[in-house]
């Protein structure tokens, strides 16, 4: 069988399209690479929606940390606290029992029924564990260049007479999306790197539909030999990580455009590793 | 453990939940939270060492040496850790086998990779085919601290090598006017200093490290998620201490556990931080000398 057949075959694998038997034996080279690549559709497809959804709830978390309100700043502080203090792993184990918990029938809100086994599956409920995570890391990032939003800025804004959204979304806003933009690549980094935590925690693999480490160690537990699956998960993911280094480079400088060259903040890739 | 739990069916209520808590099971369960503390204590410093061996190394004027430091440090950028985790275990596993392979069995004429499998000798098996179990879960901790240690210290090596840079140029050149040699500067100023301006990266990933002992589920250590899931799960009335699936709450129970130890480490590390920072001459040290009066 030659390689095209193979990426035919098994490229969208993981959606569930093509060939619906794993290669069992005689792996190639090629299976492995496709089926791989086929499973980082899933990460990619956890990382995009929680980072963009996420990025909403963060700056409302932030912003409800820097409240001045006891009734705002409490419950952001403590949600903020439980996500980033405990482990990502732990995190999906606990949703997903409380997913299955759920009525299987679904539930009745004013005579509609709501289904909920969807949410047992791990396309919604790991993503919305991912989706809260990320905001409780990112909020933390952005409430920080909150507080370190230049004063002559906010009084700036106060001598042209600007309050509330208004001085929210012209002023405050886009310098703490500038200040905090270093930070926040490396959780968005980061967040793609957990995306592998999916199938590894509660959340089961229908007919075999992984993520990419999902079928590496599929292929490592068949073959023995863990030389070649891994790495080729690695190369994907170095790959994603400098793609999202070119993507987020790219909007840093679109924020600090305004900028002197000498003073723009350049990015730097600090790594970090499980949530 | 108490008399009165001898016949559990007989049992309602808080003597039940009582006797519940604190069956052999359990027990093993509260003994994985010290096995979990056991793996921090010795993986922390183990790690550290590691670290500090790579950005020494990484420093190093010798281009083959400064290399690998610099290799080393690099290997985790941009690989999920869990990745690394998966691969060191059967990697390490594999690579001991293979060495006491070639040492133990040198006229073993079949290949070792036969297709799918990996077949050494019998004497090369680590441990030995016979010894007990204890000896098995011995070897996989080992295993699974060398591999929380390997990568661990790499990200160290990252925060430590940032912190010797940060080290005021003066302070060394001042050193250097005084006649040390470079071992000298190295011992008695650069490593002295360079701990408060690493102690922030090295706060961030004791944080993390806590975060990442859930792993040790994977790498096959009967660990406090492997005793919350085999606890937790229905247990029908076969079992002494039948019960619904309570999996919720043991994870919920590993959740408050966490928290506890982040909270923990947070405050003991915020109190070293100031500790530290006594004379040193970074903002922080600056803002205590001046609250303590001294001359501005």
């Amino acid at each position: 069988m030659s390689c095209w057949e193979t990426i035919g075959d098994y490229a969208f694998r993981s959606l569930g399209f093509g060939e619906r038997l794993l290669p069992r034996s005689d792996f190639t080279l090629c299976q492995q690479v496709t089926l791989i690549g086929s499973g980082m559709i899933w990460n990619v497809y956890f990382g995009i929606v929680a980072l963009v959804t996420g990025f909403f709830l963060a700056t409302g978390l932030a912003m409800a940390k820097a409240a001045r309100s006891r009734w705002l700043r409490k419950p952001a502080e403590w949600f903020i606290f439980v996500f980033r203090g405990s482990p990502l792993f732990i995190q999906f184990f606990i949703a997903y029992q409380i997913f299955v918990m759920l009525p299987r029938n679904g539930i009745d809100v004013f005579g509609m029924t709501v289904a909920t086994s969807w949410t047992t599956k791990a396309w919604a409920g790991a993503l919305f564990v991912l989706f809260l995570n990320t905001a409780a890391y990112s909020a933390e990032i952005f409430y920080g260049a909150l507080q370190s939003v230049p004063k002559g800025d906010t009084e700036a804004a106060d001598a042209y007479g600007m309050t509330g959204w208004v001085k929210f979304r012209k002023v405050l806003w886009p310098t703490m999306l500038r200040l905090a933009w270093p930070a926040y690549t490396n959780e968005a980094i980061f967040l793609f790197h957990a995306t592998t935590l999916v199938y590894f925690s509660g959340f089961p693999a229908f007919q075999q539909k992984g993520d990419a480490l999902y079928y590496a160690q599929y292929f490592a537990d068949k073959t023995f030999n863990p030389f070649i699956p891994y790495p080729i998960v690695a190369g994907y993911f170095i790959l994603l990580t400098l793609a999202l280094i070119l993507l987020f480079g790219a909007m840093n400088r679109r924020l600090n455009r305004h900028l002197a060259p000498n003073q723009r903040p350049k990015l730097k890739l600090r790594p970090q590793l499980v949530r | 453990m108490f008399a009165s739990c001898a016949d559990p069916s007989s049992l309602e209520g808080l003597g039940w939940l009582l006797c519940y808590l604190t069956s052999g099971t359990h027990i093993a369960f509260y003994w994985s939270f010290v096995t979990v503390l056991v793996l921090l204590a010795i993986t922390a410093p183990v790690a550290l060492a590691f670290g500090f061996g790579g950005a020494v190394a990484a420093r190093s004027s010798v281009w083959p040496i400064s290399l690998l430091g610099r290799g080393y440090m690099a290997m985790v950028r941009g690989v999920p850790d869990i990745v690394f985790f998966l691969f060191f275990v059967i990697a390490l596993d594999q690579g001991i086998e293979w060495m006491f392979h070639q040492i133990r069995c040198p006229d073993w004429t079949e290949p070792v990779r036969q297709g799918l499998e990996f077949r050494v000798c019998p004497a090369a098996k680590v441990p030995p085919g016979n010894a007990p179990q204890v000896w098995h879960q011995i070897y996989g901790f080992a295993l699974a601290v060398i591999t929380f240690a390997l990568v661990f210290g790499a990200f160290a090596a990252n925060v430590l090598l940032g912190g010797m840079q940060a080290v005021p140029r003066a302070q060394l050149e001042t050193a250097e006017a005084y006649g040390m040699t470079q071992q000298q500067v190295f011992r008695r100023v650069l490593v002295p200093q360079m701990w408060i301006y690493a102690l922030p990266g090295l706060s961030n990933l004791w944080l993390i490290l806590i975060k990442a002992t859930p792993l040790l589920f994977l790498l096959g250590v009967r660990d406090i998620v492997y005793w919350a899931r085999e606890l937790g799960s229905t247990k029908t009335s076969v079992y002494a201490y039948p019960h619904p699936d309570w999996r919720l709450y043991y994870f919920l129970a590993l959740l408050v556990f966490y928290l506890c130890m982040t909270r923990a480490s947070e405050i003991l590390l915020g109190r070293l931080t100031r500790n530290l920072s006594r004379g040193q001459a970074t903002a922080a040290g600056e803002a205590q000398r001046k609250a303590a009066g001294g001359v501005a």
